[in-house]
């Protein structure tokens, strides 16, 4: 493996790029709202081959931005930073990967914490509510910009899948393959349940006041920190709970019968929940979720009063789009069994479809933590697809077989700023 | 990469009984392989025979070395049958050694001949005299050739001859239209007292005509 470069040498620096559009024309959103203009936020690693023809969209999940891969300016690495560079799964010397911040965020994208033109003070409330859809139509933009008449592949895992799928569904002439990853094609009551329980927090900060907090300095942390903690609670599994934190207590020995932060689950949770208030903003939060309870692939979106479609139908144009299906045993936010009727659906749709129900006991969490087995299958399919779509390409490295030590949380690997 | 192997040469590599099922297959079809493990014949089927091919397996690691051969293989059990799989999609199923550790193979076959126009099924024969002799002499049940696992091993098999598979097909309306046998590992070229003295059969099978 001597041509083999050490992954540490990596993408490197990378700096967020920014497309404005809908500055004439407005945005028209699903809902019937209009958006003027919009920014999307995105970044992009490797090089685009002169047939346009390399191109990878990642999608990121709720909380989530741009910074897929390399290092921003403070050093931090991106959210799958173990599955994008050269010679890892999404080889950026094979690849054009590109990755948006979604439509509603925090991260550069024009979302509720940004400017409205018509009064010059952040949108807040008076922000439209948005769908995947939405950031869909919006990444479809950004990709235009880029010139890219068709993406070799559409990757995401939770709500990332969920844009991954909707990307087969409504644009399948635009992507020659889909990998959706821990996700569902229809939102669970229960996924929503855990939504509102997390707005609820938000909405009984007293800080929150209405999503009009920008101004005077008071933030409804409190609330946006404790939708996080219930948002943590639902990406860990019982299993991974136990192995992570036991009943084990947090700097002591024994219960001080008092009501202070005593096990080290709370600890963790608190100290997740407070983390999470120094980078995200709490309407965006409200939207995002929005956005997640609002997917049903089978509400057919030019009749959405109609009755709904079978999901067959719902991929009925996607069948020459070839799909990874991958979901994660013990994950309980997205079961297996939701992974399982979408690839029943494609296969009936008569879709070339590749599932594989991954052994884990992490959770929600495993798409990003399982990285050894998600490699391996990643990278085979990448080099699949990009010979069957006859993308002339650089020949494969050598791939890495040991497992790397970052792979495993609560490790080394505590960088979780992606998660769901 | 130098994996361009001449087609006698991976013919060669393969299992005997994969061979005898590729011998079947024409170039260029579609096929459905259950149960297709490591992918071996399906990826020998589409690199060397065109074939358009797609896999079901159980296990994880069976369905991670075939994504690691480029090959489209779907995880999931062929107890609960092919549901997804729309009438006729596929010109021939396959089902190698696999048939002695299903439930219930009338819905097998069933779904098999459903789902594609023809199916391949090989499995192992426990008619074959080693395995009467050994029954006869120790008095315990014989392993089927080329199978090692015990009665009592997991996955459970369920024994049968060739002559029981035949009688069953003709029972539930099938028609076996092609078939070869192995004598060890080598195909028996003159079909004689096959559930006798043939280790393994395949047969390319077909509805009867209503």
């Amino acid at each position: 493996m001597e041509n083999e470069r050490s992954s540490a040498d990596g993408i490197g620096v990378v700096e967020t790029q920014y497309y404005t559009f809908a500055e004439q024309a407005p945005f028209v959103l699903e809902s019937g709202a209009t958006l003027s203009p919009v920014t999307i936020a995105y970044e992009t690693y490797g090089a685009l081959n002169e047939q346009h023809s390399n191109a990878v969209l990642v999608c990121h999940a709720l909380s989530g931005s741009a910074h897929a891969a390399g290092l921003d300016a403070q050093g931090q690495p991106g959210w799958w930073d173990d599955c994008i560079g050269p010679g890892k799964a999404f080889d950026t010397d094979r690849f054009f990967v590109i990755c948006c911040n979604v439509l509603g965020s925090c991260y550069g994208s024009t979302g509720p914490s940004s400017i409205n033109p018509a009064t010059g003070q952040p949108y807040g409330l008076r922000f439209p509510v948005v769908t995947i859809g939405d950031m869909v139509r919006s990444q479809l933009a950004v990709i235009e910009h880029l010139g890219i008449p068709k993406l070799l592949t559409v990757v995401g895992g939770s709500m990332g899948g969920m844009q991954a799928l909707e990307w087969a569904a409504r644009y399948p002439e635009r992507i020659c393959s889909a990998i959706p990853l821990a996700t569902t094609a229809r939102s669970s009551p229960m996924l929503i349940a855990f939504s509102e329980v997390g707005r609820q927090a938000i909405y009984a900060d007293p800080n929150w006041q209405y999503g009009d907090y920008y101004s005077n300095g008071k933030r409804p942390d409190a609330g946006l920190a404790v939708a996080r903690m219930i948002g943590h609670i639902t990406y860990l599994s019982e299993e991974s709970m136990h192995k992570k934190f036991g009943r084990r207590l947090q700097g002591r020995e024994r219960f001080g019968y008092e009501f202070e932060t005593e096990f080290q689950v709370e600890s963790y949770l608190r100290y997740k929940g407070h983390a999470f208030t120094r980078r995200f903003d709490a309407n965006s939060y409200l939207y995002i979720t929005k956005a997640l309870d609002y997917f049903d692939l089978t509400r057919d979106p030019l009749r959405p009063e109609g009755a709904p479609i079978s999901l067959v139908q719902a991929f009925s144009r996607a069948r020459h789009v070839k799909f990874l299906v991958v979901s994660f045993t013990s994950d309980w936010l997205y079961p297996s069994y939701h992974s399982r009727e979408i690839v029943s659906a494609l296969t009936a749709a008569g879709a070339d479809v590749t599932y594989l129900d991954i052994q884990s006991s992490w959770g929600h969490d495993a798409f990003l933590l399982e990285v050894e087995t998600m490699t391996r299958l990643l990278s085979s399919f990448m080099d699949r697809i990009a010979q069957e779509e006859g993308v002339a390409l650089p020949p494969l490295r050598p791939v890495e077989e040991a497992p790397r030590e970052a792979a495993r949380p609560g490790i080394a690997r505590e960088n979780e700023a992606w998660a769901s | 990469m130098n994996d361009i192997v001449s087609l006698s040469e991976a013919w060669a590599n393969l299992r005997p009984d994969l061979r005898l099922i590729a011998d079947f297959i024409p170039t260029g079809v579609r096929v459905l392989d259950l149960g297709c493990g490591d992918g071996e014949l399906l990826e020998f089927l589409v690199r060397q025979k065109g074939v358009k091919g797609r896999g079901i397996e159980l296990s994880e690691a069976g369905v991670l070395a075939c994504v690691r051969r480029g090959l489209s293989v779907r995880q999931g059990n062929l107890q609960e049958g092919l549901a997804d799989y729309p009438d006729h999609s596929f010109d021939f199923t396959v089902l190698s050694q696999t048939l002695p550790f299903l439930d219930d193979p009338e819905m097998i076959l069933g779904e098999m001949l459903r789902v594609g126009h023809k199916a391949v099924v090989s499995f192992p024969n426990w008619g074959y005299w080693r395995c009467r002799l050994y029954l006869l002499i120790t008095g315990r049940i014989p392993q089927a050739p080329d199978l090692p696992q015990s009665w009592h091993q997991k996955p459970r098999w369920q024994a049968f001859t060739i002559t029981d598979f035949a009688r069953f097909c003709r029972q539930t309306g099938i028609a076996i239209v092609q078939q070869a046998y192995l004598d060890g590992g080598r195909p028996m070229r003159v079909p004689k007292f096959t559930n006798l003295l043939s280790t393994t059969g395949v047969f390319v099978l077909a509805r009867t005509s209503t």
